[in-house]
């Protein structure tokens, strides 16, 4: 029963902050920055993300203030559109369609109604040239316009934002490439250009990196390689030019930024160092050390309060009045590689994995945002390239969260191996890990695998090692009760000197496999007695895995000749084994499900199936392109958890090695999670139902309760339908409406209809409902919906009162508009309220009202 | 090429003296420099910037400044004096006590009717320029503290002073203090400390432009008094100020080595109004102290306490790669201070204050090219003569038998005897010399020793001939252009019928010796000669211009020399003519008739006139490929032009009668690490 349903992805996080320059808005609230295919609002005062800018089908590459409404913000994509942005309310007002793969946008405020965008060479389609055009967008009250109009102002140009900036007033436009500056005036339609020896000769790299022209005055910085600052002067003729130099940086200038009125030059790059030149008197300058990271973009608020810098950490600073860092947004960390798995924190359900260099970094899904960093290494890290520096190569949590073990290694050229164990224990008070125990050089060669047991009864730990044992680790009691326990080996085991390659405990951690190349040995842990060997050559084994729950006396392993095999551990026989190449298994804590990842000719397969199954549950050809190097099942959010029983929706959390635009990708088999779900309700019978609100009195209860102290709206809205619905399969719709109105998802809904319709009907409001559903394309968008946003808006803009009345007729006609609208102003009533606390009595008038019309309503609802 | 063994001497201890102030005249294009020891080299930069003439220093003197008026030289110093120079017979014309202290400078007008000098005791006084003197005129008001820099307002009537801590303005024609602007000091331990005002510049928009001690440039309004913009360009000192002639453009040296130029530039484009004078280039070719800087039309000339004088030319000037617009650094003068006795092997090294007489190593061992022999006996010093007197020497000449010895400064000539049996040496003096005598520009010994060569003042040469006991005035060759400068190169030729000078008026005149008389005036090349030689078996004159131009002249029928006319003809190939240094010395091979050797700073050439020439074309630096290629093609890829560059940094390259070759190095690095220590650099990574 191989389902091909689709797979979805719910849920891209991680995505590069620091891609692109940010803007800040004209009054300095907001800050926007590109994010993936999005464009991200934050508020600059206290870091929280506010919204995001939907709409692009590709990479967001330039994210600029509309020159002529300063509440209004172009974004350009390599989907080859422009799109302008309303970005207080993240509303889309136009869509201007090029047709070429755009890479920056920029704009002056003298040439109104044109941007000009770097796209490739019309010609050139296959190498990497780019052209500088300038675009007449045109007036049209079409919400998608073509503006195919392109006129080429430069050739051959850098795609990198910041390598071209308007100057003074707009009458030329400087742009820099390898070891050559450009000035194009636009009066004389005329471009002059200067060259630069590349000065390899004496030890200088002088190509350009980035450029800004002073906003007041002719001049020009230009930032390069080797750390020098030029100011370019009498730009205006070929050879009467001249330039000074200013040096501070040791590596490359990475970007430039004049102030709005050109007093001060702020330049950043790999020193982490903000620089401020003060303009003509460049040896006085002053520094903003320590920002943590390399400095990769600069944006100045439009009256020159703010300066944001984005770092190659995915972060962005605000600074404030050029001297205090007021707020960090930070995003995920990419650092040079993932050498961690990826774990999950049972304690905050976060994502761990490498962070900056020596950290681990804790990272939630859901808010997709770090919450805090935890340094492993101690050690200073020195920002120069080839150095070796220590790194953390392995982590694992133990089952409760109580103890994190973490190895770090150094391997110098021709040196010895530096292995470090480190030891953490959580400590309640300060709500974080403390180190416990350091053990220096645990094993003599790499460890490849490291896990705790899950057993409640005992802490211990097992590392396997190239050098070709595995070792468990116990916490050793000690005799002195007030002394706290430390970490000590307890066994060392090892068979006919093979090299161990991955290990696995048993769910109940009564059983131990630890995989010498072609043999699985099993131990067990509390005796440490070898049970029994299992073999089944060719290839080494490269994952093992135990089942779980009803499948738990099967165990998996992949190897590396294309098998993947089931044994049975009550008969220590092969079960079955299936030619695959598995790169990866990862067993569902909450199922007796199994993925397992395979890559096949660049891209990869998921197969989920059951140990006791030899056939897949579900199977999903080419998930994505290049081989996936990660995967761990995540729990699902903290707010389905509260209403459902089941806990752990499993959410599948891969990193696949492609060049892809956000490496990190949160995948949810939406469609397996509900055959999972259906199946955990078969198979967990026991699972009891929480008490369903009954009737308008709990919606009475619900809408008396102030805005701010109530759950979200998908919450509610789950609950809600779910009262109203006969009980008997009201989990289906419980997601399903999660999933129509939550805010979390993107709304999938050529999927919700096909459930819907699919579906038996359960009342009178769903045929209603599904009836007045209508496809539109590939986006489902009705007209009840559409009038429900207007409501919607209108509520927002604190005009509600005003328009009851509308939404009363509205809603006669159409009583899930109304449930819609109801529930929909909730979430925003608790999205605007919250912050202000608008007059309670105007909001528990207006419940109040709700609460009648929801009570009429009730009356006409089957049960 | 041929094999040779090599003497690669690095006993000379040549140490040139640092630069201290330098004069741009831009009718003449001749730079005047002053070094440390009282010394004048006057540079022709016109021809490729050869190192024209040289006033030996004197030890009581020393130059602070310097000035032209017209084609005049003047010079200020610590010693109080004013001394102007004879430029035709390479000494002080006369000296002037100012009465006034130490002097710290010296300006004349635009005019040229005026000279100002800026003294110790706080005096501005002004002196009338006459026909043939300088006569003292009247004081400026009289200001506490020392007068360090003075600039003249283009149109005369206005004196910028440089004092401590402050500048002062003066009226001329009232002679009255107009404006006083003071000066900030440094900050931290510097405060203290007296702010020197090294250097000032006043414009002609009355814009008055100091460098200070406390490594400030600072813009002043000179109507006013205000300041206008302050360059904080060092933490060290701003030591010189110089301005192009349109006054666009100010160039700062500092105490760091660094030229800082900063341009008077409009904020927008498209605008003359609100000039500013803004930072632009910084130019690092010193290590040391810029004390002397010159801006001139085409190039920025600097110079400093690392001796080497640096011209530095801004490319924005020129249209197109030349010679003129690579970046040129004169390390050694462009005149021989080697002598070699090519018979016995003798080596004498001429410094300011004393000659230095060495015989050189020996050795009998044979080796494939490229060994290094092992010594059988040491070179050893046998002589070091002091001189007598303040003046420093200015020429020396040792004969080629080691038998005579003479050097002349600008007071006295003087002639040795040296006798050298086995280890003893034994020097007298010759007592009795001609009065006619009495100095000299250049001496020569002829090849037999029987004779020498001075040359004396308006290029006529003295023939003194030399016996044991005495030595006697013999005739005056004069030449019959009436030339009044000096001579600056002479050779004669091995069979002594033939004597060739040179003097800076590009002439060449050959006498013949056995009559005494002129024999004729080699056609007038517009490049001055920088080195000449007569060949020993044809008589051939060749010489070498400052432009790299060579030249082998028939002396008998004053002619081109076949081989010569065919290399006027073609033209000598770029890589040749690009090359920054001068050829200072010419030799024969007397084994190898068709065989030249010529040297400059960086390198030996042997020019084998059998050979075709180079085209442009062909590959100039050819020995590498030589090498590579195998006998049979190997002919085709010679020319005439075999450059050596294994030995850097050339004084002298000479060829023994011996056929071992001399080869004179002093290493740049050896000069450096003899200067002083830079001023402290916090330099990033130490």
């Amino acid at each position: 029963m191989v389902e091909h349903a689709e797979i979805r992805m719910v849920h891209r996080g991680g995505s590069k902050i620091n891609f692109r320059e940010p803007v800040i808005t004209n009054d300095s609230r907001f800050l926007l920055c590109a994010a993936g295919e999005s464009v991200n609002v934050y508020s600059t005062s206290t870091e929280e993300y506010v919204h995001d800018l939907q709409g692009h089908t590709d990479l967001v590459t330039g994210v600029v203030l509309n020159p002529s409404n300063h509440l209004q913000v172009y974004s350009c994509s390599a989907d080859g559109t422009v799109r302008l942005w309303d970005f207080t309310d993240a509303i889309l007002i136009k869509t201007f369609i090029i047709g070429y793969p755009i890479y920056s946008i920029y704009v002056s405020e003298k040439h109104g109604g044109v941007v000009f965008l770097v796209v490739p060479m019309a010609d050139y389609k296959s190498s990497e040239l780019f052209q500088l055009v300038a675009v007449h967008l045109p007036h049209s009250g079409d919400q998608e316009v073509e503006a195919r109009e392109l006129s080429a102002v430069l050739c051959d140009v850098s795609p990198h934002a910041g390598a071209a900036s308007f100057g003074r007033e707009g009458e030329y436009i400087a742009s820099v490439k390898g070891l050559q500056l450009e000035v194009f005036f636009f009066k004389k339609q005329k471009s002059y250009r200067f060259s630069l020896k590349s000065g390899m000769k004496k030890g200088a790299k002088n190509a350009f990196t980035c450029v800004s022209c002073h906003p007041k005055e002719d001049c020009i910085a230009t930032g390069h390689e080797d750390g020098k600052i030029r100011m370019w002067r009498n730009f205006n003729q070929k050879k009467e030019y001249t330039y000074s130099t200013l040096h501070w940086h040791h590596g490359a200038v990475n970007t430039l930024c004049f102030t709005p009125e050109g007093t001060n030059l702020l330049s950043g790059g790999i020193e982490s160092v903000l620089v401020h030149w003060h303009y003509t008197q460049e040896n006085q300058k002053d520094f903003l050390p320590r920002l943590g990271a390399a400095i990769t973009h600069i944006a100045v608020s439009p009256d020159g309060s703010l300066f944001s810098t984005s770092h190659s950490d995915n972060k962005i600073t605000i600074i404030q009045s050029c001297v205090k860092v007021s707020a960090v947004i930070q995003g995920l960390v990419k650092g040079d590689g993932v050498w961690t798995n990826l774990i999950i924190d049972p304690r905050s359900k976060a994502l761990v994995l490498n962070g900056k260099p020596g950290h681990l970094q804790f990272y939630s899904l859901h808010r997709d945002k770090q919450l805090y960093n935890l340094e492993i290494v101690q050690q200073e890290y020195i920002h120069e390239e080839g150095l070796d520096q220590f790194e953390v190569v392995n982590a694992a949590f133990d089952a409760r969260g109580n103890w994190l073990a973490t190895v770090e290694e150094r391997r110098k050229k021709g040196a010895e191996l530096e292995i470090t164990l480190k030891l953490w224990a959580y400590d309640e008070l300060t709500q974080s890990f403390v180190l416990n125990t350091t053990v220096t050089a645990p094993h003599e060669d790499q460890i490849t695998a490291m896990f705790f047991s899950p057993s409640p009864e005992t802490t211990m730990l097992v590392t396997t090692s190239l050098d070709g044992h595995f070792k468990a680790w116990l916490l050793a009691d000690h005799s002195d009760a007030n002394a706290e326990g430390f970490w000590a080996c307890d066994f060392v085991g090892g068979y006919h000197l093979l090299k161990p390659g991955c290990c696995s405990f048993s769910a109940d951690g009564s059983l131990l496999s630890v995989g010498f190349q072609e043999v699985v040995t099993v131990w067990s842990p509390a005796s440490w007695e070898l049970l029994t060997t299992l073999s089944q050559p060719p290839g080494a084994i490269r994952d093992l895995c135990f089942g779980r729950l009803s499948c738990s006396k099967y165990l998996l392993g992949a190897s590396t000749k294309n098998q993947l095999c089931c044994w049975n551990l009550l008969t220590c026989s092969l079960e079955w084994s299936t030619p695959m190449d598995v790169s990866l298994l990862q067993a569902d804590p909450l199922s007796e499900n199994m993925a397992a990842f395979c890559s096949q000719s660049g891209s990869s397969d998921l197969f989920v199936f059951k140990p006791s199954e030899p056939r897949p549950l579900y199977s999903q050809k080419a998930l994505c392109t290049g081989k996936v190097q990660h995967a761990v099942f995540a729990p699902r959010d903290q707010m389905l958890e509260s209403c459902e029983e089941h806990s752990w929706c499993p959410l599948l959390l891969m990193v696949d090695d492609s060049v892809a635009v956000t490496p990190f990708y949160l995948l949810l088999g939406k469609h397996r999670g509900q055959q999972l779900e259906k199946q955990e309700a078969l198979t967990n019978p026991m699972a009891e139902r929480t008490q369903l609100p009954q009737g308008s009195i709990a919606i009475k209860e619900l809408l008396h309760t102030p805005a701010h102290v109530l759950p979200s709206a998908s919450f509610l809205c789950a609950m809600f339908v779910r009262s109203l619905l006969i009980s008997s399969s009201s989990t289906i719709y419980s997601v399903l409406c999660c999933s129509t109105f939550g805010s979390e998802y993107s709304l999938d809904s050529s999927w919700v209809l096909r459930y819907m319709l699919g579906t038996p009907v359960f009342g009178e409001f769903l045929q209603i409902l599904s009836s007045s559903v209508r496809l539109d394309g590939e986006r489902c968008c009705t007209a009840i919906f559409r009038s429900l946003q207007r409501c919607l808006i209108r509520f927002k803009s604190g005009l509600w009162l005003r328009h009851s009345r509308t939404f009363r007729d509205l809603s006669r006609s159409q009583s899930c508009v109304f449930l819609a609208v109801c529930l929909g102003l909730l979430s925003c009533c608790k999205v605007t309220l919250r912050p202000s606390l608008r007059s309670w009595a105007l909001w528990s008038r207006f419940s109040s009202r709700i609460s009648v019309l929801c009570s009429v309503h009730l009356s006409f609802d089957p049960d | 090429m041929g094999e040779f063994k090599v003497h690669r001497v690095r006993f000379f201890d040549y140490m040139p003296t640092a630069i201290r102030a330098m004069a741009f005249n831009a009718h003449t294009e001749r730079l005047a420099l002053a070094r440390m020891d009282g010394s004048v080299e006057i540079f022709n930069f016109t021809d490729h910037y050869f190192q024209e003439k040289v006033i030996p220093g004197k030890d009581s003197r020393s130059i602070e400044s310097l000035c032209w008026v017209g084609g005049r030289l003047f010079s200020a110093g610590l010693n109080g004096e004013i001394a102007e120079y004879d430029l035709e017979n390479l000494r002080p014309k006369y000296s002037l006590e100012a009465y006034g202290g130490p002097i710290w400078t010296i300006i004349s007008n635009t005019q040229g009717t005026q000279l100002a000098i800026g003294c110790e005791d706080g005096t501005v006084k002004l002196f009338e320029v006459l026909e043939e003197h300088i006569q003292f005129e009247r004081n400026l008001d009289r200001q506490k503290g020392r007068i360090i820099s003075l600039s003249w307002h283009p149109s005369g009537t206005h004196i910028a002073a440089g004092m401590m801590d402050m500048i002062r303005v003066f009226d001329v024609p009232t002679g009255h203090a107009v404006q006083r602007l003071l000066v900030d000091r440094g900050f931290g331990g510097s405060k203290s400390r007296e702010t020197v005002v090294w250097s000032v510049a006043f414009l002609s928009d009355h814009t008055v432009v100091s460098g200070d001690s406390a490594g400030k440039v600072q813009v002043w309004d000179g109507h006013t008094g205000t300041l206008v913009k302050t360059h904080l360009v060092t933490k060290w000192d701003v030591l010189a100020l110089s301005v192009s002639k349109d006054e666009s453009s100010v160039v700062a040296g500092t105490s760091e080595g660094t030229v800082i130029q900063f341009q008077f530039i409009a904020p927008t484009l498209h605008q003359q109004q609100g000039k500013e004078w803004v930072r632009t280039r910084t130019f690092k070719n010193h290590t040391h102290d810029v004390r002397a800087l010159a801006e001139i039309e085409t190039a920025i000339v600097s110079g400093g306490m690392d001796t080497h004088l640096v011209v530095r030319p801004l490319l924005e000037k020129f249209d197109e790669k030349s010679h003129a617009s690579g970046l040129r650094k004169i390390h050694f003068p462009h005149r021989n201070l080697v002598s070699c006795a090519k018979k016995v092997g003798l080596l004498l090294f001429q410094f300011p204050g004393q000659l230095e007489l060495w015989r050189l190593g020996d050795s009998d061992g044979h080796g494939k090219p490229g060994d290094r022999l092992p010594l059988e006996r040491m070179p050893e010093k046998l002589l070091l003569l002091k001189r007598k007197g303040e003046d420093h020497i200015c020429c020396s000449a040792l004969s080629s038998c080691g038998g005579w010895l003479a050097y002349s400064t600008v007071s006295c000539v003087r002639i040795y005897r040296l006798q050298t049996d086995n280890n003893n040496i034994s020097i007298t003096k010759v007592s009795k010399l001609p009065k006619a005598l009495h100095s000299a520009h250049q001496l020569c010994f002829s090849s037999d020793s029987s004779k020498m060569f001075a040359a004396s003042s308006q290029s006529s040469v003295l023939v003194i001939a030399l016996t044991q006991s005495e030595c006697k005035y013999v005739h005056t060759l004069k030449p019959k252009s009436g030339s009044r400068q000096p001579i600056h190169l002479m050779t004669t030729s091995v069979d002594g019928k033939w004597l060739a000078a040179a003097n800076s008026d590009c002439e060449i005149h050959v006498y013949n010796l056995q009559k005494l008389k002129l024999h004729c005036i080699v056609p007038v090349y517009g490049s001055c000669p920088s080195a000449m030689g007569i060949h020993p078996t044809t008589n051939n004159l060749t010489v070498v211009h400052a432009d790299q131009q060579v030249n082998t002249i028939i002396s008998q029928l004053y002619l081109l020399q076949d081989w010569s006319r065919k290399l006027q003809k073609q033209g000598l190939h770029n890589v040749w003519l690009d090359r920054d240094t001068p050829v200072t010395h010419v030799t024969f091979n007397s084994k190898n008739p068709n065989q030249v050797v010529l040297h400059d700073m960086h390198m030996f050439c042997i020019i084998d006139q059998s050979l075709p020439l180079p085209d442009q074309k062909t590959q100039f630096y050819n020995q590498m490929t030589l090498r590579s290629l195998s006998e049979q093609e190997r002919p085709s890829h010679l020319h005439a032009f075999k450059i050596c560059k294994t030995f850097q940094d050339l004084l002298c390259v000479s060829l023994l009668d011996d056929q071992s070759l001399v080869v004179v190095e002093r290493p740049l690095l050896a000069i450096t690490s003899q200067l002083p220590a830079p001023v402290r650099q916090k330099k990033f990574a130490t």
